[in-house]
């Protein structure tokens, strides 16, 4: 509760709404003791005097009446009738969504369906309905604007107590024999409340600005008594004239409102846990680049040459250090296997390359990814964006969720063409037909009017490999892109970018857990642990021989290599969390050749031939076999 | 697609019936005499013998009902005793006006709330994004009616850009300019609120979209920030934002009743409250009923949008 209120105090809108509530509300409960003249006292020798006249501050109406007595009498009625409708609305409501949602079964289903009909008016046509029935006159007004609310709650309160009549502290006091009402008095209305509370807090603006509209129309308070609403509807006939009578009354309302509104999104904003991880903020176009120092110079190894790279995410006042300083290499029609646990930093390190790592939260703090010797990482977003899929494409995990949903994957193959070159319809249908066919899509004449949906999972993952074809890259980087999929079709699509590489001279860059997926396909791997490289080399030499205890143990868990199931999460321990990494060896803690030395200062890969490893203690040769 | 729209139209069925129910309720609450009550002070006992003969007034309640849905089916809405026309001349023609007026306002909303969503959300936190967030806190916080009369004061009277009220001028041509120049205003003051609501909405539905994993493929791809902004992002955030505008449209539709008064526009909420303050029952009963059902037509043309848009629905 307490950091509620200190999230809400943060909020300097919400803060000042309240604030200015609090003021109005203030002034409204003192209104009767406050010196003012009478509000219904008429003296039209004395009418339409403007703002700041002799004893009248805001004036007098079209009978004289002093306007300022009249705002204050009027606030008050407005807000008492306001929250009157919203304790009612919500009463009734409530009560109506306990019953529906505690009973359930046929109950729920009358109730609801009623609910729903109520729901299919425009809200200002039942509350006429109501008035014209009833009469025109404020407390007429007030059932009107109360019952047109009643369904919203209802159906609020409903969802939240079908949720809480099956948890067990219910059932409990079913068991031990308690009536019906008992429970729903004791066990449901305590924990329905806030919520209760917190619809009333959206919706008093709303109610409040409704019964001003019916008094508006003449419908709801009635002479001499007035309402900001009648106040302002009286004051219409003389709007040309005598613009003051109706500014006055009309600029309280939207003071009220405004401030209610301010506090209600501040209460909802205080209550929302996405707003608090600050994970609807949006990523931008490329990821945001923070390099403190010069990076490392090209030293012309291969396609693209990754140098220190360091990728963090910044959430609230914690640093994560996601990526911590890789230096990799990938030559034409070569590939490189990039191998780790999840949360290792590999996906990182791959989308850092073309800035496609999300930011907010993310940050590239150093390093530098060379392609043919020009750093992506400090280009500029025109620059990167004209790359992006045309020389280096990416194949993504999950391609339900990476394909558009709403696009045919024609369309979206012919958009991948179009955002480099531009292309007739016919051609890019035809380019698009051929792209198909070289993932060995069947039916790709009739496959590209189908939506991702549509298609199975080895189907949707081909599409997306068609996709990072398009424009004839030099580089693909392959984020798990057979993890979704079960094994039979993991091997079809390996086949088909083991194909590819070899005919287009492709340089891949296959990022997995699996060593199988590895021993198929790559030439050399990398291994990541928190973040860094802790060795790299041949793939044959590392399958053979592994030096670091971290991937000696990582294939350990692998029972057979080109088997099924693989999954990493096999070795005890878990990953360090990247915000707050141990001094040293990042793996000691889950090492058993831990030694003190592995605790104390920093780590070097070291070489030997094309093998490299980052450890003090490597598992030699012998060990192995 | 015809498949989808027939089911959709045979499952209003019960929704329309059940607002007839729900109105003819409400009208049960009148006090006293009903005919009396309906004819007010053209209450000859002529007349009252008449109607109570005409809508079964004198039999039990849901045989009374059934008389009254049964006149409605057969178009007969009644008649209105103080305009003394029947009541579904004076409501077709009324509801012109209020479909021009609501009409106009519903696309306004629809198209700036969500441009202004989508800019306010691809900018973020800067400062394209609070000036819209303030303006719309503004918009959803003013009165329409208010908002509707200093616009009178200052466009019509201080500027004199456009008339102060009316549909048409009194004397003069009726064209299409003339039209817009009398619809500028009141469609503009009608639209506000919604537009805030929509133009909220649609920035946290465009948020929500652009953390999805296919904007980053977009992005992969090479497509233009623009593309994926306006198209990506933007088509899949309308499969939330199009239901909210469905919803938009039943508060277009209310607060036309304000903004017809305001402007002296002649449509369906002016003609209400005016039958509401002369006690013609029949008018409001049938305006309402009318009114109702087209809009629970419209949100089936709302729901078809939404099938086309998205292919995942089942049609
Ligand atoms: S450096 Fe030490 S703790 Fe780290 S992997 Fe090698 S032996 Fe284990």
């Amino acid at each position: 509760m307490t950091s509620f209120l200190t999230l809400l105090a943060r909020n300097r809108l919400a803060l000042a709404g309240g604030i200015v509530l609090s003021l109005v509300v203030l002034l409204a409960l003192l209104t009767p003791v406050l010196p003012l003249a009478d509000p219904d006292v008429t003296n039209t020798s004395n009418r339409f005097q403007p703002i700041f006249s002799d004893g009248a501050v805001l004036g007098t109406d079209h009978l004289g009446r002093d306007l300022l007595s009249r705002l204050m009498w009027g606030t008050r009625l407005s807000l008492a009738v306001g929250f009157a409708a919203a304790i009612v609305a919500a009463t009734i409501g409530a009560g109506i969504g306990i019953v529906a949602g505690y009973y359930g079964g046929r109950i729920d289903n009358i109730i609801m369906r009623g609910v729903d009909m109520l729901m299919a008016f425009p809200y200002i046509l039942l509350a006429l309905a109501i008035v014209a029935a009833l009469g025109p006159g404020l407390f007429n007004a007030l059932i009107a604007v109360s019952a047109v609310n009643v369904p919203f709650f209802a159906r609020n309160i409903r969802g939240i107590t079908v949720g809480i009549a099956h948890k067990e502290f219910v059932d409990a006091a079913r068991l031990a024999g308690l009536s019906n009402t008992r429970i729903i008095l004791s066990e449901i209305l305590p924990n329905v409340i806030p919520v209760i509370v917190i619809a009333m807090s959206t919706t008093i603006g709303w109610m409040i600005l409704e019964t001003a509209g019916l008094s508006f129309l003449g419908l709801g308070s009635q002479p001499p008594q007035a309402d900001l609403g009648s106040m302002l509807g009286e004051a219409r006939s003389a709007l040309i004239a005598n613009p003051h009578t109706s500014i006055v009354p009309g600029v309280m309302i939207l003071i009220i409102v405004m401030s209610i509104n301010l506090l209600g999104d501040g209460v909802r904003d205080a209550l929302d846990p996405r707003l608090k991880s600050g994970a609807l903020s949006r990523p931008m176009a490329a990821t945001r680049v923070d390099r403190a120092e010069q990076p490392p110079a090209p030293t012309d190894q291969g396609l693209l040459e990754v140098k220190a790279l360091e990728t963090q995410f910044h959430i609230k006042d914690r640093i994560y250090r996601a990526v911590g300083g890789v230096d990799l290499s990938v030559e034409k029609g070569e590939c490189l296997g990039i191998i780790g646990e999840s949360g290792s930093g590999k996906s990182v390190t791959a989308l850092s390359f073309m800035g496609l790592v999300a930011s907010p939260p993310g940050v590239i703090t150093g390093g530098a990814a060379y392609y043919e010797g020009e750093d992506l990482i400090g280009a500029p977003y025109k620059r990167l964006r004209d790359m992006r899929g045309r020389n280096v494409s990416y194949i993504f995990q999950d391609p339900l969720a990476t394909l558009h949903p709403l696009y045919r994957v024609g369309d979206q193959l012919i958009e991948a063409i179009r955002a480099h070159r531009p292309i007739g319809r016919e051609e890019g249908r035809a380019k698009a037909v051929e792209l198909l066919n070289a993932v060995r899509i069947p039916n790709a004449e009739k496959r590209i009017s189908d939506y991702p949906h549509e298609m199975s999972g080895g189907m949707r993952q081909r599409v997306g490999i068609a996709m990072a074809l398009a424009n004839d890259p030099d580089i693909i980087i392959a984020d798990e892109p057979t993890t979704a999929l079960d094994v039979t079709v993991q091997a079809q699509v390996l086949t088909i970018l083991d194909d590819l590489r070899r005919s287009r001279g492709l340089a891949i860059v296959f990022i997995t857990h699996d060593f199988g997926v590895v021993a198929q396909l790559c030439d050399r791997v990398a291994v990541m642990y928190a973040g860094r490289v802790v060795e790299t080399g041949g793939t044959g030499d590392i399958l053979d021989a592994p030096r670091h205890p971290y991937t000696a143990r990582l294939m350990a868990c692998v029972p057979e290599l080109g088997g099924g199931k693989r999954r990493l999460e096999a070795i005890p321990g878990l990953p360090p969390v990247v915000d707050n990494l141990p001094a040293g060896c990042a793996f000691a803690d889950r090492c058993d050749r831990a030694q003190d030395a592995c605790r104390s200062g920093d780590i070097a890969l070291a070489q030997t031939g094309n093998h490299a490893v980052r450890c003090l203690y490597p598992v030699a040769q012998e060990e192995i076999a | 697609m015809t498949g989808y729209i027939l089911k959709r139209l045979l499952s209003a069925i019960p929704v329309l019936f059940g607002i007839t129910v729900i109105v003819f309720l409400i009208m049960a609450l009148i006090p006293g005499d009903p005919a009396t009550a309906i004819l007010g002070s053209y209450a000859t006992p002529e007349n009252v013998a008449k109607l109570n003969r005409d809508l079964g007034l004198d039999k039990p309640l849901v045989q009374q009902y059934f008389i009254w849905l049964g006149n409605m089916l057969q178009g007969d809405f009644g008649t209105s005793f103080a305009l003394n026309r029947p009541v579904i001349d004076e409501v077709l023609e009324r509801f012109n006006g209020t479909l021009v007026l609501a009409g106009t306002a519903f696309v306004l909303c629809s198209v700036l709330g969500v441009v202004a969503g989508v800019i306010s959300a691809a900018n973020q936190y800067g400062l394209a994004d609070k000036a819209i967030t303030f303006v719309v806190l503004l918009g959803i916080s003013i009165p329409s009616f208010f908002l509707g009369m200093m616009m009178i004061l200052f466009f019509a009277v201080n500027l004199r850009w456009f008339p102060v009220s009316g549909m048409w001028p009194i004397y003069g041509d009726r064209t299409f300019s003339v039209l817009l120049t009398h619809l500028a205003m009141p469609a503009f003051a009608l639209a506000v609120v919604a537009t805030g609501v929509v133009a909220r909405l649609s920035r946290s539905a465009m948020l929500e979209v652009l953390r999805q994993d296919f904007i980053r493929t977009a992005r992969a791809k090479g497509v233009h920030e623009r593309g994926v902004i306006w198209r990506h992002a933007l088509k899949a955030a309308m499969v939330s934002i199009i239901p909210v505008l469905g919803i938009q449209a039943g508060f277009v539709l209310s607060g036309a009743v304000y903004i017809e008064i305001v402007f002296q526009w002649p449509g369906v909420g002016r003609m209400l409250v005016d039958a509401i303050l002369k006690r013609d029952i029949l008018l409001v009963q049938g305006g309402v009923v009318f009114v109702a059902a087209c809009y629970v037509l419209f949100n089936i043309m709302v729901d078809v949008a939404q099938s086309l848009l998205d292919p995942r629905i089942k049609t």
